[in-house]
């Protein structure tokens, strides 16, 4: 089975129905399984702040959401996570294709990578690294835990997990 | 009419309905005039309130209408085409469009110059989209919520607020208040 119909089947098997994603090449795959599944409503969302915003409001409207997006999405969505995901105490499973690490090709990603994990840390939001493909064994009790926990949390997935960028 | 009289207007219509209304003003000025279960008032975050909105309206059945300014949507401008192409016929967004940014001392938005709201939610695929003065409010929305179609209705108003408290409700029980009312 492919690590992106492992990821899919983890949502699905923890009843997460309503996925919005913001593209990134490393995404592709899981992006395009996430669509292909009727178990999911798939919408979209053309900035990451919206995204969150459309999940907060899936979560209110009875369903269990999930974000799809880059790690760059971090500088963009800060406010959003601390005014409505953390103070409303709303869960938040948020895939995120952690760019700029080792094998990454385009330096400007590296300038956004050195800050994720220490703003993620600042605004305490548990985080979870998939370097092997064999990290997103715990995905399932991940996302167990963001439902418990009702807060947002990062799995960041970076290219050695996804098997690089092929020849470059 | 400025936007205070408006919600005073549109209060007995929306009262029984899933409401998601915009940071500050607004909100205050909703929970002043009709504080139900049902009204989910953002404390932050501004630019939000319709895609909350339709996060709402397209996980459940319910009639859902989100109340926004001119100055909210052009923040999240990138929303129209995501409500375009995500169509739920159970969504009424209903921009408030008083030409200013009212929370923050009323400063000109845009909206208020050459930037037509209605005319941009149009071209972002918006099939329904209403334009009406303030003192037609009630009517289009009315009309929106009984033509089972989702609906954008643009208010024009005029620019204008009114002294009131802040909201001191805890965010979660303000959450929580309105999950209870969306399961009800």
């Amino acid at each position: 089975m492919s690590i992106s119909s492992k990821l899919v089947d983890d949502f699905i098997a923890n009843d997460v129905s309503f996925i919005t994603t913001v593209p990134c090449k490393q995404l592709a795959g899981v992006i395009d399984e996430v669509e292909a599944r009727p178990e999911i409503h798939h919408v979209p969302a053309n900035k990451e702040d919206e995204g969150m915003g459309l999940c907060a409001g899936a979560f209110m409207g009875g369903k269990r959401p999930a974000i799809i997006m880059q790690n760059t999405a971090i500088g963009v969505t800060i406010n959003t996570l601390v005014t409505l995901t953390q103070f409303y105490r709303m869960p938040l499973p948020m895939l995120i294709s952690y760019r700029g690490e080792l094998r990454e090709p385009v330096a400007c990603q590296v300038e956004m990578a050195v800050h994720t994990k220490a703003l993620l840390n600042q605004l305490h939001i548990p985080t979870y690294h998939f370097h092997k493909e064999s990290d997103a064994d715990e995905f399932d009790t991940i996302l167990k835990y963001t439902f418990m926990c009702n807060k947002p949390v990062a799995i960041l997935t970076d290219a050695s997990f996804w098997g690089g960028y092929g020849d470059q | 009419m400025i936007r205070s009289d408006v919600l005073r207007d549109i209060a007995p219509i929306i009262r029984d309905h899933l409401v998601i209304c915009n940071i500050g003003l607004p909100s205050q000025e909703l929970h002043m005039i009709d504080d139900q279960p049902t009204n989910f008032y953002m404390l932050g975050t501004m630019g939000l309130s319709s895609s909350i909105g339709l996060g709402v309206a397209l996980a459940q059945d319910k009639p859902v209408i989100a109340i926004d300014g001119d100055g909210s949507v052009l923040t999240n401008l990138g929303t129209l085409p995501t409500i375009a192409n995500n169509v739920a016929d159970n969504f009424i967004l209903l921009i408030i469009d008083n030409g200013s940014y009212g929370s923050t001392g009323d400063q000109p938005t845009y909206a208020g110059k050459k930037t037509s709201l209605a005319a941009v939610a149009s071209a972002c695929g918006c099939e329904n989209v209403v334009e009406c003065a303030a003192e037609d409010t009630g009517k289009a929305l009315q009309a929106a919520l009984d033509s089972g179609k989702m609906t954008i209705i643009v208010c024009k108003c005029e620019s204008g607020n009114i002294k009131l408290p802040v909201i001191t409700k805890d965010p979660v029980v303000i959450r929580d208040r309105f999950m209870t009312a969306v399961k009800a």
